[in-house]
């Protein structure tokens, strides 16, 4: 009984998070006219916006930028935040209450806010328009939070097994490398897509540190495919659904490691 | 490798939050010897262990293993060998990797390390589980892994965190048994943390019980069993625990607030005599009955005695045997033999 009611609850569920995206498919490969009248079933198909999408508006260009900045960006944050949380979860030391507290509050900021301050510095910087203009300011909110989701990771691990290690000869790098790492492999794997899909959807920093094509990410470049006239909503579609597939692999690549990683952990009888 | 000795003078432990986890003591476990610490929990043996083993800095005092100074050494360079209670064993590796792993990070060659591991794994009739994971183990497989990779090190000394405490009390005989021949084998020096004063009595050369930080008494098992040093030692070795009674109950002529102590099977239990009881409860055992009185003098604490066979009246009167009696003075500490 529960069960049933448990399959329509998550039937339901599915169905309301997949519609949007099963219409946005259906109306990128629906000739233009009928894009809002997008049938239930399609009726005709065409690639002809996908087509419109890397023949005139090449936009290989947006996803290169944005491929080269959200990996850049993940590179750079997990293992700096992946050292910085372990010490935060394991070291005895003064004020660590405070650090991460800190370290939450800086990623609060309301982006908007600092959106002006940071545009000066990059230029003063002659950082403007270019890759390290974009990841470093990513970096500044990405880390904390990565940081924060791997402190509580490293946090439940059980101590026991550094301290065996660390018995067992190892120093505590050491042990941190060969024991921690590999039992923090699910948690790092989750800050990894987080970091790497804040940077892909980001919006107002590429939009604000961005001067031209050839560095825009893909949702500057979608949002400016409007012009004064019209709004061609079909490529605007297609292009979207294209910008789902790296974090559609992604997903779902990770997340077989993400589960087996989650039951594989177990030391106690 | 030679065993070591491992010898702490002064030694103590207060965190940072202030709480006394070790008072200054001094300690020295002989070289092959097989030391018990024991005590209830919160004792401060866990930290007294990990001490030893450089998980922890003391507060004060010098810890000297082999005659060498390792106070301030960290743990990889005392080269101890540890089991834990949780047995902590690497669960993405496999048993093998576990077994090798200290070996690996000393940097011993992968010929030796291949040896001593098939050796070990003989020894220990664990050979058929070389290539599982720790999760696919059941616990009492897990316990001999993680005794496995300690003496795959062949370390100085072995230091056991309640290796026995995880496992089936049937299991946990025997591997008792198996760990009292492996130190007669190994002839190393073992240093067992335990809570279960059992174990404590069955395992060890010496037996250091422990209370609030301090080692109330250091002796050989039976030893420690026929003259307890204080009510406290009394009443935590020997199962079911010694009998405290006011000193005066006895006729005995000793200084006010003065204890007796006396254990459940030296009472013994008679038709006829001058001190009466009330029989309250009777738990059979098996080999005896554990008989739960109360003495019919006012104020009495209960009595527990055990017998052979279960009294037939309500009433029964008791004897205490002089020469069985355990006299403390009003302080817990023991007195001469009444």
């Amino acid at each position: 009984m529960t069960r049933t009611a448990g399959f329509i609850a998550g039937g339901l569920l599915l169905a309301a998070l997949l519609i949007p995206i099963y219409r946005m498919v259906v109306a990128s490969i629906t000739p233009d006219p009928s894009v809002f009248a997008v049938p239930l079933v399609p009726t005709a198909f065409s690639f002809e916006h996908y087509r419109a999408l890397f023949d005139e508006r090449d936009f290989l260009v947006p996803i290169r930028n944005s491929l080269i900045v959200a990996a850049a960006t993940t590179a750079l944050a997990i293992p700096v935040a992946a050292a910085c949380a372990y010490a935060l979860a394991r070291l005895r030391m003064r004020g660590r209450g405070l650090i991460l507290s800190m370290i939450l509050a800086v990623s609060m900021f309301p982006q908007i806010s600092i959106v002006g301050p940071l545009y000066l510095m990059l230029r003063e910087l002659h950082l403007l328009n270019t890759y390290p203009g974009l990841v470093l300011p990513y970096l500044t909110f990405s880390t904390p939070l990565a940081v924060w989701l791997l402190t509580a990771f490293f946090r439940q691990l059980p101590r026991d097994l550094e301290e065996a290690a660390m018995v067992d000869g190892a120093s505590r790098l050491r042990a941190a490398w060969d024991v921690v790492l590999p039992l923090a492999a699910p948690g790092i794997a989750s800050a990894a897509i987080l970091t790497f899909l804040y940077s892909w959807n980001e919006f107002l920093f590429a939009l604000s540190f961005t001067l031209g094509p050839e560095r825009y990410t893909v949702p500057v470049s979608i949002m400016l495919f409007r012009s004064r006239y019209q709004i061609p909503w079909g490529e605007v579609l297609a292009a979207t659904v294209v910008a789902s597939m790296p974090v559609v692999i992604l997903v779902l690549t990770c997340q077989r490691r993400i589960v087996a990683g989650l039951s594989a952990g177990a030391s106690k009888g | 490798m030679q065993p070591a000795g491992v010898q702490l003078e002064g030694v103590s432990k207060t965190y940072p939050n202030g709480h006394v986890a070790v008072r200054p003591l001094d300690l020295t476990a002989t070289p092959g010897e097989f030391l018990v610490l024991v005590g209830p929990s919160g004792c401060g043996k866990s930290t007294l262990l990990r001490l030893i083993a450089g998980l922890e800095t003391p507060s004060s005092g010098r810890i000297a293993i082999g005659g060498v100074d390792m106070t301030t050494s960290p743990a990889q360079e005392r080269d101890l060998a540890m089991v834990f209670q949780s047995y902590a064993l690497y669960p993405h590796m496999t048993v093998r990797d576990n077994l090798a792993y200290g070996l690996k990070v000393r940097g011993v060659n992968r010929g030796v390390t291949k040896e001593r591991v098939a050796r070990v794994a003989d020894v220990l009739g664990i050979t058929t589980l070389l290539d599982r994971r720790p999760a696919q183990l059941s616990g009492g497989e897990r316990q001999r892994v993680a005794l496995g990779r300690a003496m795959v090190r062949e370390p100085k000394a072995f230091l056991f965190d309640e290796p026995l405490s995880n496992l089936d009390p049937s299991l946990r005989a025997h591997a008792r048994a198996e760990l009292r021949q492996l130190h007669q084998r190994l002839g190393a020096t073992m240093i067992h943390v335990t809570h279960d004063q059992e174990e404590a009595m069955t395992l060890s050369g010496r037996i250091a019980v422990m209370r609030d930080g301090r080692i109330e008494q250091i002796a050989a098992p039976l030893e420690i069993y026929n003259a307890p040093v204080n009510t406290f030692v009394a009443q935590f070795i020997g199962a079911p625990a010694m009998n405290l009674l006011p000193a005066p109950l006895l006729g005995l002529n000793a200084p006010d607030g003065s204890v007796v102590g006396i254990r459940p099977h030296d009472v013994l239990l008679e038709s006829s005599g001058t001190i009466e009881a009330a029989v309250e409860m009777v738990e059979p055992r098996g080999h005896d009955y554990l008989v739960h009185l109360r003495l019919a003098a006012s104020n009495a604490p209960p009595l527990v005695a055990s017998a052979p066979l279960p009294p037939i009246e309500r009433r029964v009167f008791v004897q205490f045997p002089r020469e069985r009696l355990h006299l403390f003075a009003p302080d817990g500490r023991r007195a001469p033999d009444p």
